[in-house]
């Protein structure tokens, strides 16, 4: 079974979706979180069986699909895209468990299945056109998801939605192609095998289009500044489980995309764009979090923390190095757990008062005192306070870009500092001060289906916030592997400088145990 | 005294007209049967047609057999060509008429299928595109084009609606007129090279190295504006959103596949040693006409308000993308177009037949049109299955992955990167992009809306028989599974078209 670990983390929840067509409709949110269960235990049975000291792929599958045009289906999975497997496992089953009442819950739990299949898929992917297949078939769960259950303008919000990522996409297939080709016209033969492409050394023109063509793809889904327009629509008018879902993971997929795609395939074209990304994603940071001040709606807040947040991600993938690499991936983790949790909080109130308005509010740490202790806790994790998930991410991730450019880093830091503000004065006003609005006088506490949905949560965020290790360590080690791979395949001085290689070279060893010897 | 022709009966290949042959005897046949016992049930030519079609692709197949062997036949007087390309055109429009003539079996009665004739000048039609596409020369060409054209006019014309005249004899006077403008391309070319077989004009000018560039771009131009017509390629595009609008929904359907297909290898065959010949201005006026046809028809058909007519306008969408492969003119390009083809008539003639058996006879007040889109809001939820299979077709036209067009897609715009088309290749893409918006459209509708009170599911299956179902789940299941099949028929069509020196 092991051997198919992978294919069976992706096509069981598929099949589960199938027969759960002949599923009762009174049965099906039982069948849901059974059927996520056992999935969130099988991504468990790989990590257990996860050897981290290897930093390659692992669980490799390969089946022949299109050899002549160099399609195949081939699976892996290594320290990158371990976690966030997990992670898209965990929080299905938690969107699952803590859903509240909603018209069509069939369908809803048959999508969520579905989607769950794209997700696995496209992080264990390492066929280009398979993950395309993965990466576009996750658009339309979503896109249901979101049009069907949303707000008012749901339909705007959810082809808005689609349509962005659609055309980024295309684009990226293009390069993609052009990929292809360029190892046909090396070797003679056609591959779509991102572990082919990898020994592939481009030269420095192709490499700068051929990044711009698969940036776009990414940089909408992530999403970047100025491409984020469609993700507080998505977020706004997406039903609570949605929005999960959507911060946690689908956002993890463009971050995720970059590390897997752009910098081992483009070393020198990642270097030569790393200061104008970095300015972007400083920009998003800044940018955003103005934004989220000036919002009335606590959902929107949420959001463009999220996107605020997404750029300290794709500020550490541009260091280059592992610390900045290593960090961006545990805070995809950190930021999926976090702003996660915190969808899933407004969802809470959202049910209680059918609002989001944080006008509505005010004074619910008197009625709800341990809704506002886990919102507390999650909103520092937000900020990232010491000890919390979302600190060693961030802090790793400016302490690798610090490398590369003191002042940059220093704008980022402190924006993020700022950025706490927000967070910070939409707490203050939902939360503290008298009960004036009646309404709020008499709610109930969050529940045990949402306490057994937040608990875990918060003990995630605190654990790995003081013990980030276990999963640190197999990142850090795939990441060496990433980083390496770029020095060596980087084919100007500059890019073989930014990136530092970490084979440490055998002169000064001896030189420096023949000075000890010296002495 | 005129000396008796002596010709040996072998040196005449006969066995190269039986898969043309087939259903004209079989047309022969309806009639005859016909005149003796009228008033027989469309059932019976129904099965009648399909078994003869059924024997026209054993008679293909037989000929794809010789030609995997032996290489191109001539037959007739060198009329006839049956090469690799002439097979695969066979194939698909013998494939595509199987599919659709069941259609004819509705669970509502249809003024044209109670006439026997329909059934006799469908097979015609079958036999003229397959002479269109059998053949090097261009009288021979215009003899099976016009055989199925006419044919077809009346076709669409016995759908007995005040729209199918209309468009009927739209399309015929549309129709005389792109004739016209064959017949005076292929006389230029005659008066230039004194042949009428694609090969020799191309061997002749390409003798004289061109000396007469002027006549030569004059036919091409008229080749153009015919070839283009018949594909519905801006700006001859104008009969067909009309055209489709009155044909029944089966038939526009069919008219958006084998017509076009047959014209496709016709175009391959004219188009592609004029291009290699260095005829640059055939080469920028036909990328200017297949960005324009893309582009264009995707921004006509995200403003209509009739899901026919925007499958009628998307079909010109993809016929511009398909001819962007006779453009590009590699091997690649052109094994491209076959399995776009291929690919494409599943999963169109699919979405054609989910309209068909949602077909009214009578139009509720709220409807404005036959197939508007408010008719299918809400279908989630009043007809699940429907409304996934025809979103499923919706995807699959669209491009998303890992249904049956998306293939097509990607290995035509791969085909551009090959061919050095890189502008071209994004154009493609981004219009893929333009077109995901119609097809969401309907997608939105049947999903996200809410039905029309009072309406229930059986509306969107008032016309389905178990045959009709059939169609529609075998063209379901090809566009899901399209990629398991993908790499031998990608293998086979390959062999073909680089065998036949395309």
């Amino acid at each position: 079974m092991l051997d198919h670990i992978l294919s069976i983390l992706i096509f069981f929840p598929a099949l589960a979706a199938l027969l759960g067509f002949v599923i009762h409709k009174d049965s099906i949110r039982s069948y849901g979180v059974a059927v996520s269960f056992i999935e969130f235990i099988l991504a468990l049975v790989l990590w257990y069986n996860f050897d981290s000291n290897v930093s390659g792929m692992q669980f490799m599958e390969q089946l022949p699909l299109v050899p002549t045009f160099g399609i195949n289906y081939i699976l892996g999975v290594d320290g990158i895209s371990l976690f966030i497997v997990i992670l898209a496992a965990f929080f299905t089953l938690i969107g699952i468990a803590s859903l509240g009442e909603t018209k069509n819950i069939k369908n809803m739990i048959i999508t969520l299945l579905f989607l769950q299949m794209t997700m696995a898929g496209v992080f264990v992917a390492l066929d280009a056109i398979i993950f395309y297949i993965f990466w576009e078939l996750s658009l339309v769960p979503m896109l249901y998801l979101i049009g069907a259950w949303g707000g008012p303008l749901r339909i705007y919000a959810s082809v808005k939605f689609f349509l962005y990522t659609f055309t980024g996409s295309l684009v990226m297939l293009v390069g993609m192609l052009f990929m292809a080709y360029f190892y046909y016209q090396a070797t003679g033969q056609w591959s779509f095998a991102i572990l082919d492409w990898y020994r592939l050394i481009l030269p420095e023109t192709f490499q700068l289009w051929l990044f711009v063509a698969f940036f776009i793809g990414f940089a909408i889904k992530v999403p970047m500044f100025p491409f984020h327009t469609w993700l507080p629509y998505a977020h706004g008018q997406a039903p609570t489980i949605g929005s999960v879902i959507l911060a946690a993971i689908l956002l993890k997929m463009g971050t995720y995309a970059f590390i897997r795609f752009s910098l081992p395939l483009f070393p020198d074209a990642s270097v030569f764009y790393m200061f104008p990304i970095a300015v972007i994603a400083i920009i998003m940071i800044i940018y955003t979090a103005m934004v989220a001040y000036a919002q009335k709606d606590i959902k929107q807040v949420v959001a463009y923390s999220s996107i605020s947040h997404m750029g300290v991600i794709i500020l550490g993938t541009f260091a280059l190095n592992v610390e900045g690499i290593s960090g961006s991936i545990f805070l995809m983790i950190g930021h999926g757990v976090v702003a996660g949790a915190l969808f899933l909080l407004v969802g809470v109130i959202y049910d209680r008062r059918h609002t989001k308005m944080m006008s509505e509010f005010g004074g619910l740490a008197q009625v709800m005192p341990r809704y506002a202790t886990i919102f507390g806790i999650m909103l520092m994790a937000s900020v990232g306070l010491p000890l919390t998930i979302n600190f060693v991410g961030e802090f790793l991730s400016l302490l690798g870009f610090f490398q590369q450019s003191q002042v940059l880093t220093l704008l980022a830091g402190i924006a993020i500092i700022v950025g706490a503000i927000y967070m910070l004065a939409a707490y203050k006003k939902m939360f503290f001060g008298e009960v004036t609005n009646e309404k709020n006088k008499n709610l109930p506490d969050v529940t045990k289906t949402e306490l057994v949905a937040l608990v875990p949560l918060v003990i995630v965020t605190v654990f790995l916030g003081v013990y980030p290790t276990p999963l640190l360590k197999p990142i850090n080690n795939s990441v060496e592997s990433i980083v390496q791979l770029m020095h060596d395949k980087a084919i100007t001085e500059e890019a073989k400088t930014r990136i530092p290689t970490l084979v440490v070279s055998k002169e000064i060893k001896i030189t420096r145990t023949s000075m000890k010897e010296a002495h | 005294m005129l000396e008796p022709i002596n010709i040996s009966l072998e040196s005449l290949n006969l066995m190269t007209l039986a898969p043309m042959l087939i259903p004209v005897i079989g047309a022969l046949l309806i009639i005859i049967i016909d005149t003796i016992k009228g008033g027989l049930d469309k059932t019976l030519y129904v099965a009648l047609s399909l078994l003869f079609l059924f024997m026209d692709i054993n008679a293909l197949l037989a000929s794809a057999t010789t030609f995997a062997e032996d290489g191109t036949i001539m037959g007739v007087f060198d009329m006839m060509l049956i090469d690799g390309i002439a097979i695969l055109g066979q194939l698909i429009i013998v494939g595509a008429s199987m599919l659709f003539i069941p259609l004819a079996l509705t669970h509502k009665r249809f003024h044209e299928f109670s006439y026997p004739e329909f059934f006799a000048l469908f097979l015609f039609m079958v036999s003229g595109f397959q002479f269109m596409v059998a053949t090097d020369s261009l009288i021979l060409i215009f003899v099976g084009l016009e055989t199925a054209s006419l044919a077809l006019y009346t076709l669409i014309a016995m759908h007995n609606r005040d729209k199918s005249f209309e468009a009927a004899v739209k399309y015929f006077t549309m129709g005389a007129l792109a004739a016209g403008f064959y017949s005076f391309g292929s006389m230029v070319f005659y008066a230039l090279t004194g042949s009428v077989e694609i090969n020799q004009i191309a061997s002749v000018l390409a003798a004289n190295e061109y000396v007469d560039m002027g006549y030569v771009l004059v036919a091409t131009a008229f080749m153009l504006g015919s070839l283009g017509f018949k594909v519905s390629l801006v700006p001859f595009h104008t009969w067909a959103p009309d055209v489709y609008e009155g044909a029944s929904a089966s038939m526009a359907g069919f008219m958006s596949i084998v017509p076009k297909i047959a014209v496709f290898v016709v175009a391959m065959r004219i188009f592609e040693f004029l291009i290699h010949s260095g005829v640059v201005w055939l080469e920028i006026v036909l990328y200017i006409v297949v960005v324009v046809t893309m582009t264009m028809a995707n921004i006509w058909a995200l403003v209509q308000t009739d899901v026919k007519r925007m499958l009628a306008y998307s079909s010109i969408s993809h016929a511009g993308f398909v001819m962007a492969a006779i453009l590009i003119g590699t091997t690649q390009s052109n094994s491209a177009l076959f399995l776009y083809w291929v690919l494409f008539s599943f999963t169109n003639l699919g979405a054609f037949s989910m309209l068909w058996i949602s077909r009214q006879k009578h139009l509720p007040d709220h409807q404005r049109s036959d197939h508007s889109y408010d008719k299918f809001a809400g279908m989630i939820k009043t007809a699940p299955v429907g409304a996934a299979i025809m979103g499923l077709f919706m995807l699959s036209l669209a491009g998303l992955p890992p249904f049956a067009l998306f293939w097509g897609k990607l290995y035509i715009i791969s085909s551009a990167v090959t061919g050095g088309y890189t502008v071209l290749a994004f154009i493609m893409a981004l219009n893929s992009a333009i077109a995901g918006y119609y097809y969401l459209k309907l997608i939105v509708y049947m999903f996200m809306k809410e039905p029309v009170v009072g309406t229930d599911g059986h509306m969107y299956v008032s016309n389905a028989t178990l045959a009709l179902k059939s169609i529609i789940g075998f063209a379901a299941v090809g566009t899901i599974f399209a990629i398991i099949v993908l790499d031998p028929v990608l293998e086979f069509i390959t062999s073909f078209v680089y065998n036949s020196g395309y």
